[in-house]
């Protein structure tokens, strides 16, 4: 999971002379920066930044993972291959993208829509959001795990209520439905977070200026899409691209229901399988996850120039 | 609701909304209603979750779940609590989480003090640093990073209960920490813009090396704000799915999400028993949650709108 807050604005820069004489460090504050700095920072590069650039060059290698043999370099056969002759790839590129449409157009606003109701402060707005705001505590793979109570077959809850034991719906096992039964259980998740979201940029607008659309004569649904809305700008990029990264993101919750198969392919299971896997195709995982930051990328620029726009300097 | 302008949580003015709001009486119960239905339906599955967990799986599969009981017990709790060790894994969780969660505020707490109030050169350049790294999908780093895994030993002090990083709790300590601190140094150096930057200079005249600046001067202020992240931290470990999955192949000491993985093999044909095990292993987050609420959404929004 990932997170969301803005900058605050900077104190005004101290006179230059000033802040020379405060950014001395002695000889022993230099040893303690160095350790406590040295150390985040090294774990950063080395788990994080360093993986980062291995995977990519790794993308355009065959190996299988063992030191003892080193990799073979082969240009872009990889990613030639994902795209034309490996089956599951599109598949679960196409889940991805369902999943990303699905939590942006039906999740995400639903989210929105709670959030300016409980806005209005209607009574017990505070016991609403406990409620709306519960599944998000859950972890995925538990709620893919309560998904299965609901969905299973034979004894499954929403076959119960639908009362059709003669021709019951194999919820999770059809791979045409399974992926939209799966969606409604992450959407459950999902709404609850963007609520949380959208309800604190809410509190932030300015008061006066719904007063002064309703003085002007605008109703409650014009002064929410002409007033309100523009000025969570801010908010909507910081949606817009957790939405992306949840929806990249996305493993546990099918790996918890069937290891992400028959219908529930995403990238993520893919990069998994081909590494964890018997098969060991370290080349072509590697691949498939550069994919995977290819498509982030351009998000993590947006939300990283929208969060520092107010810099320090 | 942000905790970097506290006072603004109480910020809009009764007034002026509370006359438009009494005007609108009819749309109001509109909202209500609508509110109200949502709810049910969103509690619809934890409720019905618990009542499965608490009859037997026979009475269900001949009744339907949406009977009335005629046995009612916490069997399954019992079951699912020893058969599924989960004593056993909510220890390696601890064993996890508590050194990840502290590890992750020392040291992001340091470095956005640096960042913030000492203005430290390359300030910007470390910022994008760790709050781009906390943004990548964890695929683009599995694959290098569970190849070192396997490959690292680890010093025999460190050896138990495995010999390498791999399989280790060494290992899954260390990529939450990795993953976490960019996101906390994010919140954190938001959270002491606040603080002024007087209080740092007065205690460098009074000749406080950086340490004591930090240890005196800031940690008592963003306590507030430690308190909210620790919370959030926890949880955020305490569902990790996918780090234990890939990092660890003993089943013995998966955390107790990943855990969840292996109870599966044994709860698959009765979902009762496998309800029980998961509100059993939902239960911490979801009372940590009731019980802290406010700390755990004012981590979550910390910052998120315009203080």
């Amino acid at each position: 999971m990932t997170l969301t807050p803005t900058r605050a604005p900077a104190s005004p820069a101290p006179a230059r002379a000033r802040r020379r004489r405060i950014r001395r460090f002695t000889r022993s504050d230099i040893v303690v920066v160095a350790l406590l700095l040295g150390a985040p920072v090294l774990l950063d590069v080395l788990l994080i930044w360093g993986p980062t650039l291995a995977s990519i060059g790794l993308s355009f290698s065959s190996w299988n993972g063992l030191l003892n043999n080193p990799p073979d370099w082969v240009g872009f056969r990889n990613y030639q291959e994902i795209f034309t002759s490996y089956p599951p790839f599109w598949p679960a590129l196409r889940h991805n993208v369902l999943w990303l449409l699905f939590l942006g157009l039906v999740a995400t606003p639903f989210g929105l829509l709670l959030a300016v109701l409980l806005d209005r402060q209607v009574r017990f707005t505070r016991f609403y959001q406990t409620v709306f705001y519960l599944p998000v505590v859950l972890s995925l793979a538990i709620v893919g795990f309560i998904a299965q109570l609901f969905y299973s077959r034979d004894y499954g809850i929403v076959n119960s209520i639908l009362g059709n034991q003669d021709n019951p719906i194999d919820w999770m096992g059809n791979p045409r439905i399974n992926l939209w039964a799966v969606l409604v259980a992450v959407g459950w998740r999902h709404v609850g977070y963007m609520m949380l979201l959208y309800l604190a940029g809410l509190k932030a607008v300015d008061p006066e200026l719904r007063e002064a659309a309703a003085i002007d004569g605008a109703n409650e649904v014009q002064s929410f899409f002409r007033v309100v809305f523009p000025t969570l700008r801010p908010v909507n990029v910081i949606v817009l691209v957790i939405t992306v990264i949840e929806a990249l993101r996305a493993f546990d919750v099918v790996y918890a229901i069937n290891r992400g198969r028959n219908g529930l392919e995403l990238l993520s299971v893919l990069v998994t399988d081909n590494i964890v896997g018997e098969a060991s195709l370290i080349g072509y995982g590697s691949a498939i996850a550069v994919v995977m930051l290819l498509i982030s990328v351009g998000f993590i620029v947006t939300y990283l120039t929208q969060v520092m726009r107010e810099d320090r300097g | 609701m942000s905790l970097v302008a506290p006072a603004r949580r109480t910020s809009p003015p009764a007034t002026g909304r509370a006359g438009t709001r009494r005007r609108r009486h009819p749309w109001r119960w509109v909202a209500t209603t609508f509110l109200t239905l949502v709810a049910v339906g969103w509690l619809i599955p934890l409720v019905l979750a618990v009542y499965a967990s608490l009859r037997p799986y026979l009475e269900t599969a001949q009744l339907g779940y949406l009977s009335w009981p005629r046995h009612l017990s916490f069997d399954y709790y019992r079951r699912a609590w020893t058969e599924g060790q989960i004593a056993l894994h909510f220890w390696d969780t601890l064993l996890v989480a508590v050194p990840a969660v502290l590890a992750t505020l020392f040291f992001a707490s340091f470095v956005a003090f640096l960042i913030s109030r000492r203005r430290i050169r390359g300030r910007r350049v470390l910022l994008i640093m760790f709050t781009a790294g906390n943004l990548l999908p964890f695929q683009i780093i599995l694959t290098p990073l569970y190849i070192t895994y396997r490959n690292v030993p680890l010093p025999w002090w460190m050896s138990w209960p495995s010999e390498r990083l791999y399989d280790s709790f060494w290992g899954v300590i260390l990529i939450h920490v990795a993953f976490q601190v960019g996101f906390c140094v994010f919140v954190l150096a938001n959270y002491m813009d606040t603080v002024p930057k007087e209080l740092i200079e007065a205690s460098i005249m009074d000749g406080a090396g950086v340490w004591r600046q930090y240890r005196q001067v800031i940690l008592p202020l963003v306590r507030p704000a430690l308190g909210a992240l620790g919370t959030l931290e926890f949880a955020f470990i305490y569902n990790d799915f996918l780090w234990a999955v890939i990092l660890m192949s003993t089943g013995d000491k998966f955390p107790i999400t990943s855990a969840l993985n292996n109870l599966r093999a044994q709860f698959f044909t009765d979902y009762n028993l496998l309800a029980a095990g998961s509100i059993l292993i939902a239960l911490p987050t979801v009372l940590v949650f009731l019980l802290l609420q406010r700390q755990f959404i004012s981590g979550l929004t910390l910052g998120s709108t315009k203080g």
